[in-house]
């Protein structure tokens, strides 16, 4: 049985909520943690990540100036000086599949859908301290390896070509449902 | 810390893309335990979380104070993207943080509110009332919350708007298979 030591983790928190601002802080000081850095927007967190280099940024998705998504995205740029590898936890209202496909896609992480619970937080953060997946690049995107389960008998059109499938066009799955109607 | 060198970094070449992989930069923070470790930093929290709940009705009062003065704006000087936006966010962090501060329902009902904003094509068109039920119910599940049977009674209050709302929006946007299909996916969060 493996347990982290939170008090070696330096932490960016980003919600532009001073309650659930309050609520994270109170669990990661929990946990054990002692670094936990604030932000309440996304241009206060990305300086803060340049200046603090956190281990882990945890980010709520809607937030004034720029959201959680284009901190993601910002991030997560292969020829920055800064650190483009930090595993980033979307913790968000959102609840939609489509939203963890847009989050995943801009190279966030882990997806943790509000209401937060400290067992789901917990899991999160263990996750990516003793399972960090390796990183892509490709033309249209940087982050995390978006597939979490080795599927060989998959042939949609975002199959990685060069391993050992080729690609073959299918319609999107939106395509398909419009064309259902 | 948590920053590999350059030199650790494994970059795999390939037709359409690179795989890059370095060794884990936080392993060092993971510690095997026995079984029979008693720490749970788990129930920590969740007690941590439980002392703090004090506060939490306060924390709620304020937030619905935010939802009804924002649509207050709105009634009063029509939708603009900045008051739909604020409207937006105020119950967009209810349905977030509702459920912890002990208000489920109240959590259902601004989801509700959330899914009209996003999806009503025309929000000048939305029946007036589909609003202001929404909001007078998040205000009163919040303000009624602690009364003997106010808890199912807002469940069943939260349930009815939904279903409101989501025949609404499943009428509105018939032509809009992109909308609908997102209306009628089921959430990623289990049901309560």
């Amino acid at each position: 049985m493996f347990r982290i030591d939170f008090n070696k983790l330096r932490f960016l928190v980003c919600d532009d909520n001073p309650h659930m601002r309050r609520i994270l802080r109170t669990l990661l000081h929990s946990f054990g943690a002692r670094e936990v850095y604030e932000a309440e927007d996304g241009a206060t967190a990305l300086e803060m990540y340049s200046h603090y280099v956190p281990d882990i940024v945890i980010t709520d998705w809607a937030m004034p100036i720029f959201d959680g998504l284009e901190l993601a995205q910002m991030i997560r740029q292969p020829d920055s000086k800064g650190n483009p590898y930090a595993p980033i936890i979307m913790l968000t209202g959102h609840s939609e599949k489509r939203r963890v496909t847009v989050a995943r896609d801009a190279g966030v992480t882990e997806f943790l859908a509000k209401p937060i619970s400290a067992k789901g937080l917990y899991q999160r953060i263990l996750n990516v301290v003793a399972s960090p997946r390796p990183f892509i690049k490709t033309k249209t995107y940087f982050g995390p390896d978006r597939r979490r389960n080795t599927n060989s008998a998959y042939m949609g059109p975002e199959r990685r070509v060069g391993e050992k499938h080729e690609v073959l066009q299918q319609p999107s799955l939106l395509d398909k449902a419009r064309s259902s109607i | 810390m948590a920053k590999n060198s350059a030199r650790d970094i494994e970059v795999k070449a390939f037709a359409t893309h690179q795989i890059i992989t370095q060794p884990n930069p936080l392993r060092k923070v993971l510690r095997r335990v026995d079984k029979k470790d008693m720490d749970d930093p788990i129930a920590r929290a969740e007690q941590a979380l439980a002392d703090l709940s004090g506060e939490f009705k306060i924390w709620m009062t304020t937030e619905v104070n935010r939802l009804s003065s924002a649509y207050v704006a709105i009634r009063n000087d029509g939708f603009t993207k900045g008051r739909r936006d604020e409207l937006f966010h105020a119950a967009h962090d209810i349905k977030g943080d509702a459920a912890t501060f002990g208000f489920p329902a109240a959590a259902g009902a601004a989801e509700s509110l959330c899914r009209i904003l996003e999806h009503a094509p025309d929000l000048e068109r939305v029946p007036a009332e589909l609003f202001t039920h929404h909001i007078n119910a998040i205000l009163a599940i919040v303000h009624e919350n602690t009364k003997l049977d106010s808890i199912s009674v807002s469940a069943e209050l939260s349930r009815r708007l939904r279903k409101v709302a989501d025949d609404y929006l499943a009428d509105v946007n018939r032509d809009r298979p992109e909308h609908l299909e997102v209306i009628l996916a089921p959430s990623i969060v289990p049901a309560e």
